[in-house]
């Protein structure tokens, strides 16, 4: 029953969105309002479908209703409430339903908040959006249909994938992927929407830029939670190893990053709209092209999970989307032509440009290297495995070259400078940059890029820190408290500090990676109960090692005190934990975190008669840094989208031109 | 239409057909003519320096051949049960040896001292081993029976049933042998 509700919503959403984008290009053509509207309605009522579709699936999977195929899949009536919810996306034809309802989602929120708004380009908008919601669909109704009925019906199903169930983030990380990675496609269908119109100019871009800000923070909140799982739960101590499926969602993530200043450069100084349009063009198929690649089982990766159809029917899409694409551009490339130019290489906008450049060489490197096993196997035959040495070599150069933009960036007006005003900037900036480098060097940091990435963010943060400092000192000197004084600084320009926010949380971030790629200490041991183990000044004492049974799972704990300096500092309990339906057992990290630093522990192996125990022992400094970047990128992404008041945003850009030589 | 469109147009279609071509591929499948026939011997030198040892002299016992290299993920992921696989059988037959590829030997040193692993662990200059075992990637892991004749071999990370499996089958025919 409940399988049968679930794929008629299906099938009758494919029949409303079909209809939805075909009457909404008739209208626009035709110019009927009426049709336009009833378009609007049609998306309306896909998410409704939707809705319901996905609603059916919950509830087939929280009653345990195995005769629903996707819950026979990865239910099972052992498996606690909260897993069993969020099982929607643990497996293939659950995400797709899961990434059909966020698109779903998006696309009736654009119809309605632009009901009166962009007649011209809203029908071309949905009917993008409403065309690649039928693809989705399609493949819901074919090769990855979640509602098959099952006959006869088990008794019980085998649950969710060990490793999603070990972690609360995977109630994070996955719909972040996909409200990041979907949400891409609305700017997608604008700048559709602006190529078919021949509306190249701001307009779009104003439009979509609140949309990207929100797809990228989720993209962001995304690839952050997904290493902070990997961390917690993979048990290698790491959170990061340029798995193709890390690589797909990071280079839609630097072309959105590089669309994101991008936009900037054309609001103000109309240049670059073929190559705005060209980003984000990009990045909505490097987020198809990811799923393809990691979903199709054409490049191996940790996240594969394969399907013999679904390949053939994405490659398909990529290949529509991308000629589709690729021939609007060049359509309109009379339209795209260069509109302004760049004054002087000492400006804002040319620092914009050269991140720009940053930004797209480093996707360039990071699809060579994804791709290369395929190149090198249809070009030459030969199987081969590009590893982490290529990426960090390749990238952390480019990394570096980001974080000192992002101090030379703020300290440039508009249009242009001249050089001598600009060595007295970053006179002192670049003094602060030099002394944190060797501090961090006196505390024993060492190694050319690691110290580089220190001394650049040093110099970076204390760029903007003036500009922030400047900025308090005026309304100061206005007679107003320092907090009101940054508070009207910061509501005056929320663009421009939520901006310099989001840097800070990127520069934390980068120190972090900094110190923790480079300065730790990994250990194995075996011990027995009542030894203990020496790693970077912390001692580990194995007290006892136990099982444990729990309803669906059973578990070896290793009960460990934490000592340093000879003062217990904590307790951690490292698991492996043996499923019913997994042969290999999974591991539970035990982690305890520290500003300074982490100590990771992970239970390998132990004797069966309890005897010994092998642990692997990780310190690694300032991971904690790593989360507490992305809660502030958070935060001034936040501060950069919340709506100003339209006088105080006219104002604030007359006052930015109008500093041009400060 | 002028050439640069021509060229562009042309690019995509050659992208959509590399990954046309890709989905026609299997990565972990990858049939081996040695599976079924005696092992190539080698005789090379360790890890830690100890006396070098030859494949012929381990005749008689199951032998699992590891290619990895420290700086290969997936060898990472299996390196757990490598581990596991080492603890259960160390008392029998079964005789587990790790050949470096493509690394340098203190990264490979560093790698072991971090995660462990007390079997056999043999460096291979120029992959000349490799190369005659058709290692494609690491990691890659070969099982040999007590006769010296491949019995499996599987590409990417080993999980300790696929370990525990293998060994367990060869180890019969050594029951049977003696």
């Amino acid at each position: 029953m409940t399988g049968m509700l679930g794929y008629s919503a299906l099938v009758l959403a494919l029949g409303t969105a079909v209809y939805g984008a075909v009457a909404s290009v008739v209208a626009v053509r035709r110019e009927m309002p009426g049709l336009a509207a009833s378009g609007r309605n049609a998306a309306l009522v896909v998410f409704v479908l939707a809705t319901v579709a996905v609603a059916a699936m919950e509830y087939a999977l929280l009653t345990n209703d195995f005769s629903v195929s996707y819950a026979a899949q990865v239910g099972s009536r052992a498996t606690p409430r909260f897993i069993t919810v969020i099982s929607l996306w643990a497996a293939l034809e659950g995400s797709i339903l899961f990434w059909f309802w966020v698109l779903a989602l998006y696309t009736a929120l654009v119809a309605w908040l632009y009901r009166n708004k962009h007649r011209e380009q809203l029908p071309y908008v949905l009917a993008t959006m409403l065309a690649t919601a039928s693809f989705f669909l399609i493949v819901l109704l074919g090769p990855s249909n979640p509602f098959h009925r099952v006959w006869p019906v088990p008794a019980d199903g085998p649950g969710p994938n060990p490793l999603l169930q070990n972690h609360p983030l995977m109630a994070v990380h996955p719909p972040a992927q996909y409200l990041g990675y979907v949400g891409f496609t609305v700017p997608f269908a604008f700048a559709v929407a602006a190529l078919i119109t021949g509306r190249t100019d701001a307009w779009w871009v104003h439009a979509v830029r609140r949309w990207t800000l929100a797809a990228w923070i989720f993209l962001t909140i995304s690839i952050v939670a997904g290493g902070w799982w990997a961390y917690e739960v993979l048990g290698w101590g790491g959170y990061w190893g340029w798995d193709p499926v890390e690589n797909a969602s990071l280079m839609p993530w630097l072309t959105a990053t590089a669309f994101l200043h991008s936009v900037m450069v054309q609001e103000r100084r109309e240049m670059l709209r073929g190559w705005n349009v060209s980003l984000i063009v990009s990045t909505f198929v490097l987020t198809i092209l990811g799923t393809f690649l990691t979903r199709s089982g054409v490049l191996s990766s940790v996240h594969a999970f394969s399907n013999s159809l679904i390949g053939p029917l994405f490659l398909g899409f990529v290949a529509v989307v991308l000629l589709f694409s690729t021939a609007l551009l060049l359509w309109r490339t009379p339209l795209l032509k260069k509109t302004g130019s760049l004054d002087s290489v000492l400006s804002r906008e040319a620092a914009f440009l050269v991140a720009n450049l940053l930004f797209v060489v480093l996707t360039f490197t990071v699809l060579l290297g994804t791709l290369f096993p395929l190149v090198a196997e249809a070009a030459w035959g030969v199987k081969v495995s590009v590893g982490a040495p290529f990426f960090n070599q390749m990238t952390v150069p480019f990394l570096a070259g980001v974080v000192f933009l992002m101090g030379v960036g703020p300290a440039l007006p508009w249009r242009r400078t001249s050089g001598r005003g600009l060595l007295v900037r970053f006179a002192t900036p670049a003094l602060m940059g030099t002394v944190l480098g060797v501090v961090a060097a006196l505390l024993r940091a060492h190694g050319f890029w690691p110290l580089l990435t220190i001394a650049l963010a040093g110099f970076a943060a204390t760029v903007m820190g003036r500009e922030v400092w400047k900025g308090v000192g005026v309304g100061v000197s206005r007679g107003l408290g320092p907090g009101r004084a940054l508070a009207r600084l910061v509501t005056g320009n929320r663009r421009r500090y939520g901006g310099y926010v989001v840097h800070t949380g990127v520069l934390v971030i980068a120190v972090a990676v900094a110190a923790s790629w480079n300065f730790k200490h990994e250990v194995e041991a075996t011990v027995a109960p009542g030894r203990s183990v020496d790693v970077a000044g912390y001692t580990l004492q194995l007290d006892q090692l136990y099982g444990q049974q729990q309803p669906y799972r059973f578990s070896v704990v290793g009960d460990v005190s934490l000592w340093r300096n000879g003062a217990p500092v904590g307790r951690l309990d490292p698991k492996l934990n043996y499923y019913p339906t997994r042969q290999e057992p999974v591991p539970t990290p035990s982690v305890r975190t520290s500003p300074t630093e982490d100590v990771f522990l992970d239970l390998l192996a132990f004797e069966q008669d309890g005897s010994s125990a092998t642990f692997k022992v990780v310190v690694t400094p300032m991971i904690m840094w790593l989360w507490v970047g992305a809660y502030i990128m958070v935060l001034g992404t936040l501060i950069a989208v919340w709506p100003a008041r339209k006088k105080k945003l006219a104002r604030a850009i007359v006052r930015e031109e109008t500093e041009v030589v400060a | 239409m002028s050439w640069r469109r021509i060229v562009v147009l042309v690019a995509v279609l050659v992208f959509v057909a590399l990954l046309g071509f890709g989905l026609t591929r299997d990565p972990s499948l990858i049939a081996s003519p040695l599976v079924g026939a005696p092992a190539p011997d080698f005789r090379l030198e360790q890890l830690d320096g100890g006396p070098t040892v030859g494949l012929q002299n381990l005749r008689g016992q199951v032998v699992v051949v590891n290619f990895w290299a420290s700086w290969c993920l997936a060898c990472k992921e299996e390196h757990p049960a490598l581990v596991r696989a080492w603890q259960r059988y160390k008392g029998e037959h079964v005789r587990m040896v790790g050949i470096v590829y493509q690394d340098t030997p203190e990264n490979a040193r560093k790698y072991l001292k971090e995660h462990g692993g007390g079997w056999t662990q043999l460096v291979d200059p120029k992959s000349r081993v490799a190369i005659n075992f058709g290692v494609y990637g690491v990691p890659e892991t070969f099982f040999i029976g007590p006769a010296g004749v491949v019995a499996q071999k599987h590409i990417g990370p080993v999980t300790d049933s696929i370990l525990s499996t293998q060994i367990d089958s060869l180890l019969m025919e050594v029951g049977e042998g003696s």
